[in-house]
């Protein structure tokens, strides 16, 4: 009887200590869940959900401070991502909170003073130039956050919507027309 | 005798191609005028270099190839650029892109070309940036620069395959070509062996072209050519497709994801080997090409087109029916509904078929899928398309992408089996074409979240620097301070007698303190620059001179009584 307390009890110490010391030797750092978010997340870093870029957002959705349906760069479709990601219900964007058509930002060269205030506000660096210097916008890079549009002194930034074209053309999902049977 | 292979599946579609192949190839008339896009190729659009208003010459660069996968584009006839805008081509989305409208002149008169008498003399870089500088792009459809496929630097070539298969119905232009030019294009096959190394030069044709067969053997035994075998392969839809046409030929099984390349074989098609020889030979660019017209015409032809000749111009060279309801360039098979009837000729048009209601009726709507699998039976990827339809239709892009969605060649067997009529090609080119942008948004986004952590990580760099830049900057003056306090030095400034204080009182950690020694260091500083300075223009001063002057001093002492009397009221709270 005593043997097998003893016995039940050493085994029971034994395995403690191992999660003990897995808990210590295997410990996660930080909260993956952040990265799966963020990883979803679109990154255009504009800041439109409130939070000064797409990680924060990304945190305060896993603390569960933010809701799903804050990034209109994201689209529905990101709404979609999230919700199956998380396992909650789909949130359709609150009022004015719609998405955009794509942009990119474009500089008239004739206009800019080369302030650098622009270059400062890019979250991407999408922007080059130097003090006094004309900036021009690395369009490949611009994510289309507007984050340059209101510090410019001269309002020489106006966002560019990126039209459809042959090499971003997509093939429509079929829909054919019905025709009433004679 | 060699034994062939065979593939999965395939289908037996009527070919009406005997409509079209009964008539030599005839040479297009002069169009009266020509709409040349500048994206015609795979890869980065070409750059015009001609002005609007110039005149060109027959074979004059007009667009010159930009980036690494890229290809040239020249002027087919002699005459006037009349615009570079934006046009609509041949591209089912009907979307505009950039063109050079050409005007002739009617002359057709040629820039200096140059041929080459004996191309073995070049170096092989030569030949290919020969190839490349005469816009030579694969004709079977694909029309990828064909200089970057003839490098054989990564992979040993073992085979080259000459594609004269022509699987798809109506079109016989290969056919033709075949029958007309055969030394030239085993020639041209001569010239990519050499780029290739390879070993052996495969011809396939398909064994209901007995002539173009016929022809093709005769020339390689006038040309004395060796190590090449014309081979007629059965004839089944789509036998054409270039890992049909490999696996049919060598036995070699092109796997999902592997580059036929890897395997030793490359593959080209007849036509682009014709070009391949005009370019090198006589110095001649890829400015024309056989199209066959056919479809709702009164005489199916087969036409040698310049690159740019509106549609409707050459179709109705055949003979347009009144009743055509548009244009399909390409086969029935996998060939696209053209936006307009006007679009120029492109590289990659082998075919026009001017199609109407009775040719082509309406598909009749389609009915659910019963999940028989027919067209399991004929997929010549080994797909599950029925399958494939069950995601692509659900938007399940994942899991279409699991059935291997990329493997499709797109060849529309299984839409042409389905009993149920469903449009089964076209739910995975919207498959398609959804996953591949999904993935350039990924990519994009990753891209933007590297940039955005690097600039994160700067700024934290820099004010990490600034910050240390301080420090080294405050504890430097005060170990100057201490080594002062330790060893006292003769004073070098007498007058501030209460700057000495300051020196010699001893360091005090109190911050409060050591900002009074420091504001007091300050003020006697400030008090001695003011005796050592004496304002200078000081005599012979107009009397408004001396009138701004007081008024000036006047200011000062204001402002001084009110920073005195803040300064009280400060301390008395």
């Amino acid at each position: 009887m005593l043997s097998a307390l003893l016995v039940m009890a050493a085994i029971a110490i034994a395995l403690g200590a191992v999660l003990g010391f897995a808990a210590i030797k295997f410990r996660v750092e930080g909260n993956p869940l952040v990265e799966k978010i963020d990883a979803v997340l679109p990154q255009t870093q504009c800041g439109q959900c409130g939070y000064p870029g797409c990680k924060p957002y990304a945190t305060a959705i896993a603390e569960g401070a933010a809701d799903i349906n804050l990034c209109p760069p994201g689209g529905e479709e990101g709404i979609h991502k999230l919700a199956d990601l998380l396992g909650v219900d789909f949130k359709p964007f609150g009022g004015g909170n719609a998405p955009k058509a794509k942009a990119v930002a474009f500089i008239d060269e004739d206009n800019c003073i080369g302030c650098t205030l622009c270059i400062q506000a890019c979250p991407v660096d999408a922007i080059v130039g130097a003090a006094k210097q004309m900036h021009t916008i690395i369009a490949a890079e611009c994510t289309g956050c507007e984050l340059c549009v209101a510090p410019c002194p001269v309002d020489c930034i106006s966002m560019v919507e990126i039209a459809e074209n042959i090499s971003n053309w997509k093939w429509k999902y079929p829909v054919y027309a019905l025709t009433p049977s004679k | 005798m060699r034994t062939l292979h065979t593939f999965h599946g395939g289908i037996h579609p009527a070919t009406h191609k005997a409509q079209s192949n009964q008539k030599p190839i005839a040479q297009a008339a002069l169009p009266s005028k020509l709409i040349i896009p500048l994206h015609q190729h795979v890869g980065n659009s070409a750059k015009p270099v001609v002005a609007v208003g110039s005149r060109v010459l027959k074979g004059q660069l007009i667009g010159v190839p930009e980036g690494h996968v890229s290809s040239a584009v020249h002027a087919p006839t002699s005459g006037v650029i009349a615009a570079i805008d934006m046009q609509q081509v041949a591209h089912p989305s009907g979307i505009l892109d950039l063109c050079i409208t050409l005007i002739p002149d009617g002359r057709d008169e040629w820039i200096a070309r140059e041929p080459c008498d004996d191309w073995k003399a070049l170096s092989h870089t030569d030949l290919r940036h020969r190839l490349r500088d005469a816009g030579v792009v694969g004709l079977g459809g694909a029309v990828f620069p064909s200089d970057m496929k003839l490098y054989s630097h990564k992979h040993k070539i073992k085979t080259l395959v000459l594609n004269g298969a022509e699987c798809e119905p109506y079109i016989t232009c290969d056919d033709l070509l075949m029958r007309e030019r055969a030394a030239e294009i085993l020639q041209g096959a001569e010239i990519m062996r050499a780029l290739l190394y390879a070993e052996e030069i495969l011809i396939g044709i398909e064994d209901n072209k007995p002539e173009a067969i016929a022809a093709m053997r005769a020339a390689l035994l006038d040309g004395n050519h060796q190590g090449m075998e014309v081979i007629a392969v059965p004839t089944v839809y789509p036998g054409g497709g270039a890992k049909q046409l490999i696996r049919v030929l060598t036995g070699i099984e092109v796997a999902a994801g592997v580059r036929s390349t890897n395997l030793g074989v490359q593959c080209f098609n007849v036509g682009t080997a014709y070009s391949a020889w005009r370019a090198i030979r006589h110095g001649e660019p890829l400015i024309s090409r056989i199209v066959t017209a056919t479809g709702n015409v009164a005489h199916p032809q087969n036409f040698e087109v310049l690159i740019g000749t509106p549609m409707n111009e050459l179709v109705a060279q055949a003979g347009q029916l009144p009743d055509t309801t548009g244009y399909i360039m390409g086969g029935p098979m996998m060939g696209v509904m053209m936006p307009a009837l006007h679009v120029g000729i492109i590289k990659a048009t082998n075919c026009v078929i001017a199609a109407s209601n009775k040719l082509f009726p309406p598909p009749a709507p389609a009915l659910p899928c019963i999940r028989c699998t027919r067209c399991a039976d004929v997929c010549p990827a080994e797909l599950q398309p029925q399958e494939l339809y069950w995601f692509a239709k659900a938007k399940n892009l994942g899991k279409a992408q699991e059935y291997h969605l990329f493997d499709c060649i797109e060849c529309g067997a299984c839409s042409y089996v389905c009993p149920s009529n469903i449009p089964l090609v076209q739910y995975y080119r919207f498959a398609k074409s959804e996953i591949w942008v999904q993935e350039t948004s990924k990519k994009a986004a990753d891209a933007a979240r590297e940039r955005h952590e690097y600039r994160e990580q700067r700024i934290e760099r820099e004010k990490q620097e600034k910050a240390d830049k301080l420090a080294a900057k405050e504890k430097a003056a005060q170990e100057a301070k201490a080594q002062r306090a330790s060893a006292p030095l003769p004073n070098p400034l007498p007058q501030a007698g209460e700057g000495a204080n300051v020196a010699d009182a001893p360091f005090d950690a109190d911050p409060e303190n050591t900002m009074q020694l420091k504001i007091q260091a300050a003020i006697d500083h400030a008090k001695q620059q003011a005796t050592v300075i004496k304002p200078k223009n000081t005599e012979q001063l107009t009397p408004q001179q001396q009138a701004e002057i007081a008024e000036i001093e006047a200011r000062r002492t204001r402002i001084r009584e009110l920073a005195l009397s803040s300064v009280n009221e400060h301390t008395k709270e």
